[in-house]
């Protein structure tokens, strides 16, 4: 029962940290929160879920174009809304209050055009069980983990092994020196917001799956955000083992105490949490930069 | 007639909630897309009172904006104390947003997501007298060494700090200004419509707040003012355009955001508007 209970929170953390990883990538470089993530997570399910039921294919092929659809809408979102805000230096809350008006926008359009039934995806792992130790856990949980712990690593080791991850680190340190170096910023902020998106497409397959799929479904970031937050925001390591923690913890309390408090304690470990250690568990001491 | 004063009154209780979100993001230039949750907590303490002991309508409305700012005060010394990065403020009421309204829904004193039938308390009076005192108060208030400190730290927290003012108490007191405002709109709110519900204060709301503060001008009362009335009477005269209000509404936030940041009237007033074209007029006819 334990262990049932640890892999389905570690699959939502799994998902959770989808979400949290890249959110703070955004966060790290252009130091303001997107709030249009949830939006552009809540599109990628539909485009997975348009692939799959309208054009019957595999979990692969949906998973890939997922990606791609919501990596371009997150390159798109920041062409259109953040590009020209950056381009003459407006204070983050400027890009924070474009990025609500995004994923307002975006919702509501959903809303207009799509409606606000509930969709499902088609069953792709027919409610088949692995069994660990004598207990059966859903191969959609262990795999929900694997998917996203494989991505997550792969997104560590572009970072840390490649020309563009280099630049990347270099820009999350300073911008204007990055650029001076001869990189082109607008190029690698679409870069950035590609991976973000990406990794938003990921997630919102997966919680399709587990789920449902529905207009406000990228309300769930709220989660990812706190996950960041527990983490450190703007550190990679930090969103990780904060959107695991969250997810295990979230799930131990409404397997043991009650699903209605569930909510109200990860709000309030929040809080705890940015009493006692206001940075997270594994951010930098950082001081916005004068 | 009726009707019309109806979308009056409505459009005035939204007023006092922008107004207090004018205080925080306009003025103190700090983002939140909770603040819907502080009108629910002004409608649900005072709906509750009347509603289980048939306290005096002043009363509630009195309690009502002191739970409000004592709420406020358990979120924004936390969040604000982490000094400099505002992020975790707007991500904190986020959370404390659906946090409440899970608690809502789930309390039985609050007759969970069915919700509560009040008793229409809000008459036109008070209405209006809580929106003129408000707005007056406000204004003296912006215009005191408070309202001075908070421009301070929204145009550049760093100099303000350095000038020896305290960033995170001052950021604190426009929270509880805000918080408070809101507490107020959110019980003449309950007592209007005599009906409150969870839903009714969700997300959608407090962006709704926001973008009517970042439409009507930053740094700016009068703006989000008239705004506001516009956001609100607008939707019952083109009824056929409710579905794509908020669509509308986001692409608005975003347009602003490029082509003129400082929204209708930002950092202006319309009195001072008034005045200006008035010297010109003098000036012309002078000559």
């Amino acid at each position: 029962m334990l262990l049932q209970t640890l892999v389905t929170g570690l699959s939502i953390g799994g998902i959770y940290s989808l979400m949290a990883v890249g959110y703070s990538l955004i966060a790290s470089i252009l130091s303001f929160s997107n709030f249009a993530h949830g939006a552009v997570i809540m599109l990628g399910a539909y485009i997975g879920l348009a692939l799959a039921t309208k054009l019957n294919l595999g979990l692969g092929l949906v998973l890939t174009g997922g990606v791609i659809g919501a990596g371009f809408i997150a390159v798109f979102n920041e062409r259109i809304a953040y590009a020209a805000l950056r381009h003459r230096n407006a204070p983050p809350l400027y890009l924070m209050i474009s990025a609500m008006g995004c994923s307002m926008f975006l919702e509501n359009m959903v809303y207009a055009t799509i409606g606000s039934r509930l969709y499902g995806f088609p069953e792709f792992f027919k409610r088949q069980v692995v069994h660990v130790w004598g207990s059966s856990l859903s191969l959609l949980d262990v795999s929900a983990f694997v998917v996203s712990m494989a991505a997550i690593l792969a997104l560590h080791i572009f970072i840390m092994r490649t020309r563009t991850g280099i630049a990347i680190r270099a820009g999350v340190g300073d911008m204007t020196m990055c650029s001076l170096m001869g990189v082109n910023t607008d190029r690698l902020i679409s870069i950035v917001f590609f991976l973000a998106g990406a990794f938003a497409g990921v997630a919102g397959i997966f919680l399709g799956v587990k789920y449902l799929v529905y207009p406000t479904m990228g309300w769930v970031t709220n989660k990812a955000y706190i996950a960041a937050v527990i983490g450190g925001l703007g550190s990679l390591p930090g969103a990780l083992i904060g959107g695991l923690i969250l997810g295990v913890v979230e799930t131990l309390v409404s397997t043991y105490v009650s699903s209605v408090v569930r909510d109200i304690f990860s709000f309030s470990m929040l809080i705890a949490l940015l009493i006692c250690l206001p940075n997270g568990l594994m951010g930098r001491e950082t001081e916005e930069k004068v | 007639m009726d009707y019309l004063l109806n979308i009056v009154m409505l459009a005035g209780i939204n007023m006092i909630a922008v107004l207090g979100v004018a205080v925080f993001t306009g003025f103190t230039g700090l983002f939140s897309l909770g603040h819907a949750a502080f009108v629910g907590i002004g409608a649900y303490t005072s709906g509750v009172l009347t509603y289980h002991w048939n306290a005096p309508f002043f009363l509630a409305i009195l309690a009502g904006m002191a739970v409000t700012g004592v709420s406020s005060l358990i979120i924004g010394i936390p969040t604000l104390r982490a000094n400099l990065r505002s992020d975790y403020f707007a991500i904190t009421i986020l959370g404390f947003g659906e946090a409440l309204r899970v608690s809502l829904e789930n309390l039985s004193i609050t007759n969970g997501a069915r919700g509560l039938s009040l008793d229409e308390l809000s008459h036109p009076a008070w209405v209006f007298g809580a929106l003129a005192v408000s707005v007056l108060l406000t204004r003296n208030f912006l215009k005191s060494r408070f309202g001075a400190m908070f421009m301070a730290v929204r145009e550049d927290p760093v100099a303000a700090e350095m000038a020896g003012i305290n960033l995170f108490r001052t950021r604190l007191l426009s929270l509880v200004v805000s918080a408070v405002l809101c507490g107020l709109s959110g019980a003449l709110l309950a007592h209007r419509l005599a009906f409150i519900q969870p839903v009714m204060f969700t997300m959608t709301q407090s962006t709704q707040l926001l973008a009517t503060v970042i439409a009507g001008g930053m740094g700016s009362m009068s703006g989000p003012l008239i705004v506001s009335f516009i956001f609100t009477s607008m939707p019952e005269a083109l009824r056929w355009l409710n579905m794509w209000r908020l669509p509308a509404y986001g692409l608005l936030l975003v347009l602003i955001m490029i082509y003129r940041p400082q929204g209708l009237l930002g950092y202006r007033e319309v009195p001072s508007l008034l005045r200006g074209g008035l010297e010109k007029w003098r000036i012309r006819f002078s000559r």
